[in-house]
């Protein structure tokens, strides 16, 4: 096989995926064996680990990150399952899939502060319902908010993970032949959503095991859910490795690193817990198809739209919250809406919101442009497809605070300094797996026979890619631009540890005004993160149709 | 322009397993015709001559066009056209743009839209060039993928079923419609078909597979 | 955790040459001019954060520095990010050029070399600091030896709402009694928070009996459990009364602003006494808000400014620091429309015309009056926080 750009492509991809994970966990192992980088003496690893099992509450932390995290997973791909299984073909589905991308757009952390100003005692479901039903003129001292087992958290995460999940279904419906097989089985007489469950969802989650694997993953790592909805005494591990890094202390950051191993080691374990539930069921789903009882599953598609308007209500009250907030001027608890109103925060943050987003969305789109042409020179190039897929999910499985400190680390000492480069490749670490999860499917669905006729037409294969591959995928491409730059939007830890705090983006402002704890700033900037990582999904739905006004085939099917 | 197609013991194995081997002679201006049951290699037969082996099959053999082996070719140099059953239109360009472009790059731009136009009344489809080929009806849009499929030049044509999807009246009007347009041009012509219709209506010699 | 060996066997770190010596003040100015100064600063406070975009504009038109403000959610994030530059060799144009910094962090800096100076006591506007009546030369009982340079005075006190708790409670006892006979009204921020730890330091220093002890670090273990039981009995009383019963806190200072505001809690603690007129004024606090000492007094301390020792525009960094010294930013800080932090500088030691702009400041509703505030308390050696923070987590923060 001979080396043509494409192939250049491809094992640039690799490297970029690849490459800033293990020179991260290399940091993170010197790290853990007392080589803290910057600190004059290394320490006694024996030391750092007897630190780290000493630990106040280690324990618990650690219990609480696995449950946590099992929880969250377990629900989302249950949610998404029975979702699919009450409500796939259906028409309104067809509908609601434009719902999904708005989900997946909102960052986590604006995904929380909404959930945490709806939930909270002093709440707006608290508020709906006081006093004239619950006799609370003042907020009720109930531990809601970060309440030891966590569940406000795995709320915080479904919210989240269950479109992202959703949407890996619905892409790999062609793939599993789930139409084909939902025809037989009707005629078999099983009800929509059993046999669903019993011919089509084995094929699905065939194809959906990693993008499962890395909501496991992130479940049991999440920083921004776990900071704003997580217990706190003790919090789960990823914050105890935080709390460490950011310790007076400097010798600390051994533990932090020795804590980073130890979360990678409990993320490995429920990998393999999860694998052999994964084998129990699919032995429980054999008996029950071999049984052949049907059922209605009338009961499925009632879950199925309560789970979907839960989320939904969720995510999109918590907005509704967040907006009222960022215009409130007195509003005391249990008043449901504000006494007065204010646009003091919109007035002295407009200007910095419109600065920062701007640079904040050119930043997405410059890394996303270079992560688009990897993506679309990898996919072309297709060779060892394997290597790329098990690739796309190591920055995804792999949690950031086990090695993006280490990361750092390296990429300082490249000489790469501070700034928008360093950002923007780090970005380019976490945006470019989701290009690739994104365009893959679309990119192998188009029909071969396209690429003999256009070269039969004797077409040069570069040709081919600039006349007929690109413009035919013009839909996907434009949406996996979308979610790419909603995924760079997104970026808190790597932002600031590579940026040095020198580029500022919507998130990390967010997030250090969060710190303040003041409700209207959180929702001004929570409503201008998740607009500016709307605004892409919107321009990616409408720039196909405009494009294509005069091309029926371009925009059904 | 009289050269034939020549397949020399071309083979298609999967692993040291051969799917199936063939060796025959299609003369210039003439249908030869390829028929066998599903499954007996005919599709792999005409990936080999395109070029578009897929992955974990592999071809020996030898195919000549005009005395040259054409087999160590990319498939983008064999000048190989192929009809399929579908018409394949490339939905996002309009008639006159698909076209365009099988059209040798250059020349002037007044003289590469003639060539369009004259191929369309060709086919009885003056004016159409700026149309969405999804407005197409299926005879229409046929003929656009022969006249596409044409204008490029080939050294070659295979068909691949090619009329299956057309109604019958319809699938005699489009078969002799590229039956004539294949002769007139001198190009040795590969049917695969099931359908002994169309075997008949080719008129050449028939190769039948097991 | 006894891993603070590290931090005293680098005592004798090695320090940076100066890029810009700051005994020649001229060229300072000169070498400043057009530099770009990265101030990493928490970013946490809108009125800190408006503060810093007018420093920004004074020191641009006067002496030709740009500022940036670099809005962190915790100061230990610029610590890290020199110390990644020290470990990749970038002795020079680091990221960082000025951060706001205290107690732990500066120590922690300090002792590992990592810091531009000593540069405080040759800054212009040293002149006019009150080196002898505040606590402007050490932080946290450590010394500065010029490598920090003071930009504000901070004090404890109380902030109540008056609505609910009309008498201020003027001991730790009190609070324990107010707290017991209205349980889940009171908490404070969890430690390690810097508000939360003070918060235990306050309640020591209120508590002891042996205040003397308190000044240097705990002689022994034994000497420490002697001194700390009265704390620990103090919070085991405490905590099944608190806010969440004790098993949830504010994660922050200003995250208690909310749970007043909301009527959740009728009591904090603040390291401002201007804080909460500024908080009234932007509406986070409702003006039924007012503050308060304790009966002993309360522990007062200063907000530092440090250089690294790899800063880019150290230059630019010191007339920074130097303009946040001069009468001009510091009675604007101390106006409690804009901050309501405390003046560093020494009335007795200004000109006329800038004293008087200080006598006639309002100082707000809820603020007190530099005379009600009355001597700040020393904090305790840092070694005792360090233990008390650890201590605090075992008991308190790793579950029930």
């Amino acid at each position: 096989m001979t080396l043509s750009p494409s192939h250049l492509f491809f094992w640039l991809t690799v490297l970029i995926l690849g490459g800033p994970v293990l020179a991260g966990l290399t940091g993170v192992v010197a790290g853990a064996m007392g080589h803290v980088p910057g600190l004059q003496n290394a320490i006694p690893a024996g030391d750092v680990w007897g630190a780290v099992w000493s630990w106040p509450g280690i324990g618990r932390s650690v219990t609480l990150s696995f449950w946590t995290g099992l929880l969250a997973a377990l629900i989302s791909l249950a949610s998404a399952t029975l979702i699919m299984a009450g409500w796939s073909g259906t028409l309104s589905f067809a509908r609601a899939r434009h719902w999904l991308a708005p989900f997946l757009a909102v960052p986590h952390a604006a995904a929380a502060f909404g959930i945490a100003v709806l939930i909270a005692p002093s709440g707006w479901i608290a508020r709906a319902l006081s006093p004239w039903l619950s006799g609370w003129e003042r907020p009720p001292d109930l531990l809601i908010l970060g309440d030891p087992l966590g569940l406000a958290m795995v709320l915080g995460l479904i919210v989240k993970e269950l479109p992202f999940l959703l949407l890996m279904m619905i892409a790999a419906l062609p793939q599993a032949k789930a139409a084909t097989s939902m025809a037989l089985v009707t005629a078999l007489g099983y009800g929509c959503a059993r046999g669903w469950l019993l011919a089509v969802f084995p094929g699905i989650y065939r194809q959906i095991r990693l993008p499962v694997y890395a909501v496991l993953a992130y479940s049991m790592s999440a920083v921004d859910a776990a900071l704003i909805l997580g217990p706190t005494t003790p919090p789960p591990i990823a914050i105890v490795i935080l709390r460490w890094a950011a310790d007076p202390d400097l010798s600390l950051r051994a533990l932090a690193s020795a804590g980073a191993l130890v979360q990678l080691g409990l993320v490995l374990v429920a990998l393999v817990l999860w694998r052999l539930g994964e084998i129990a069921v699919a032995q429980l789903g054999r008996s029950l198809a071999e049984s052949g009882q049907r059922g209605s599953g009338r009961a499925a598609e009632i879950a199925a739209a309560t789970l979907a308007a839960t989320s939904g209500i969720f995510l999109f009250g918590g907005f509704a919250v967040l907006a009222l907030w960022s215009v409130a001027g007195a509003w005391h608890f249990p008043a449901f809406l504000p006494e007065t109103l204010s646009f003091r925060v919109w007035a002295s943050h407009g200007a910095a919101l419109v600065e920062t987003g701007a640079a904040t969305l050119l930043l997405a789109f410059a890394v996303v442009a270079l992560a688009l042409a990897l993506a679309l020179g990898s996919l072309e190039a297709k060779p060892h497809r394997c290597l790329l897929t098990a690739l796309v999910y190591l920055p995804l499985i792999v949690p950031q605070v086990t090695f993006l400190p280490g990361l750092q680390a390296a990429s300082l000492k490249i000489g790469l300094g501070s700034g928008a480069l360093p950002v923007g490749l780090m970005h380019l670490v976490f945006v470019l797996p989701y290009l690739l999860l994104v365009l893959a499917d679309p990119f192998n669905a188009l029909d071969p026979r396209y690429r003999t006729i256009a070269a039969g037409l004797g077409l040069s294969p570069a040709r081919q890619f600039w006349r007929l591959r690109l413009p035919l995928l013009l839909t996907p491409i434009a949406g996996a631009v979308a979610v790419g730059m909603a995924v760079s939007i997104g970026q808190y830890l790597p932002t600031l540890l590579a940026g040095g705090g020198r580029l500022p983006t919507l998130t990390t402002e967010a997030l250090a005004l969060a710190a303040g704890g003041d409700r209207r700033v959180i929702g001004a900037y929570g409503l201008a993160q998740a607009a500016a990582a709307l605004a892409p999904f919107a321009l990616a739905l409408a720039l196909p149709r405009r494009v294509w006004r005069n091309r029926q085939g371009m925009l059904h099917g | 322009m009289a050269e034939s197609l020549i397949l020399k013991t071309l083979t298609i194995s999967a692993g040291a397993t051969p799917i199936v081997s063939v060796s025959l002679t299609a003369a210039a201006g003439e249908i030869t015709t390829l028929m066998g049951p599903s499954g007996s290699g005919k599709s792999s037969i005409l990936a080999a001559i395109t070029g578009t082996v897929p992955d974990g099959l592999f071809a020996t053999g030898e195919i000549l066009l005009g005395g040259q082996n054409i087999a160590t070719l990319p498939g983008w140099k064999r000048h190989i056209g192929i009809l399929y059953q579908d018409d394949l239109l490339f939905p996002h360009l309009s008639v006159g743009g698909n076209l365009a472009l099988g059209l040798a790059p250059g020349g002037r731009r007044t003289e590469r839209q003639g060539r369009v136009k004259r191929a369309l009344s060709e086919v009885g489809l003056e004016g159409l060039a700026a149309r969405d080929p999804a407005t197409l009806s299926g005879g229409q849009k046929a003929r656009v993928a022969l006249m596409r499929v044409l204008l490029s030049e080939p050294r070659a044509l295979l068909l691949d079923e090619p009329f299956g999807t057309l109604d019958s009246e319809l699938r005699s009007q489009i078969r002799s419609l590229v039956f004539n347009h294949a002769k007139a041009r001198g190009l040795p012509t590969l049917l695969v078909t099931h359908d002994p219709q169309d075997a008949e209506a080719a008129g050449g010699p028939v190769i039948r597979l097991r | 955790m006894r891993l603070a060996y590290t931090l005293a066997a680098a005592l004798a770190a090695p320090q940076a040459s100066l890029a810009a010596n700051p005994v020649d003040w001229p060229s300072v100015l000169s070498e400043a001019r057009g530099q770009t100064v990265y101030w990493n600063a928490w970013g946490g406070s809108e009125a800190t954060n408006a503060f810093i975009g007018w420093v920004g504009d004074r020191v641009e038109a006067d002496y030709g520095v740009s500022l940036v403000h670099v809005k962190l959610s915790d100061t230990a994030d610029a610590v890290s990010r020199v110390l990644a530059e020290r470990a990749a060799g970038i002795d020079e144009g680091g990221a960082i050029d000025l951060i706001w910094i205290n107690g732990a962090n500066f120590a922690a800096m300090k002792s590992e070399g990592l810091l531009f100076g000593p540069f405080a006591e040759n800054l212009p506007n040293w002149a006019f600091v009150d080196g002898e009546g505040k606590t402007v030369t050490t932080d946290f009982t450590v010394p500065t030896d010029g490598y920090e340079s003071p930009w504000a005075m901070a004090q404890v006190v109380f902030m109540r709402d008056t609505a609910d708790l009309p008498d201020a409670p003027g001991s730790a006892a009190e609070i324990l009694d107010w707290a017991t006979a209205h349980p889940g009204r009171f908490t404070y921020p969890q430690p390690p928070d810097f508000l939360g730890t003070t918060f235990l330091k306050q309640m020591l220093v209120d508590l002891t009996n042996d205040a003397l002890a308190l000044a240097a670090a705990p002689e022994s273990d034994a000497a420490y459990e002697v001194v700390t039981a009265p704390l620990w009995a103090y919070l085991d009383a405490l905590t099944p009364h608190l806010w969440r019963s004790g098993r949830a806190y504010p994660a922050t200072g200003p995250a208690q602003l909310q749970l007043i505001y909301d009527n959740e809690i009728d009591l904090a603690i603040s390291f401002s006494p201007g804080e909460a007129t500024a908080a009234i004024s932007n509406g986070l606090l409702p003006d039924t808000v007012r503050t308060s000492v304790l009966a002993k007094g309360t522990i007062g301390n200063a907000s530092f400014l440090a250089i690294p020792y790899n800063a880019n525009a150290a230059a630019g960094a010191m007339v920074v620091a130097d303009f946040l010294l001069s009468s001009e930013a510091q009675l604007r800080a101390q106006d409690p429309a804009i901050l309501g932090y405390g003046t560093v500088l020494d009335m007795a030691k200004l000109p006329d015309a800038d004293r008087a702009a200080f006598d006639a400041l309002d100082l707000g509703i809820a603020t007190l009056s530099p005379a009600e505030l009355g001597t700040a308390q020393p904090e305790p050696h840092p070694d005792w926080m360090t233990r008390i923070a650890a201590d605090w987590q075992h008991r308190y923060g790793a579950g029930l």
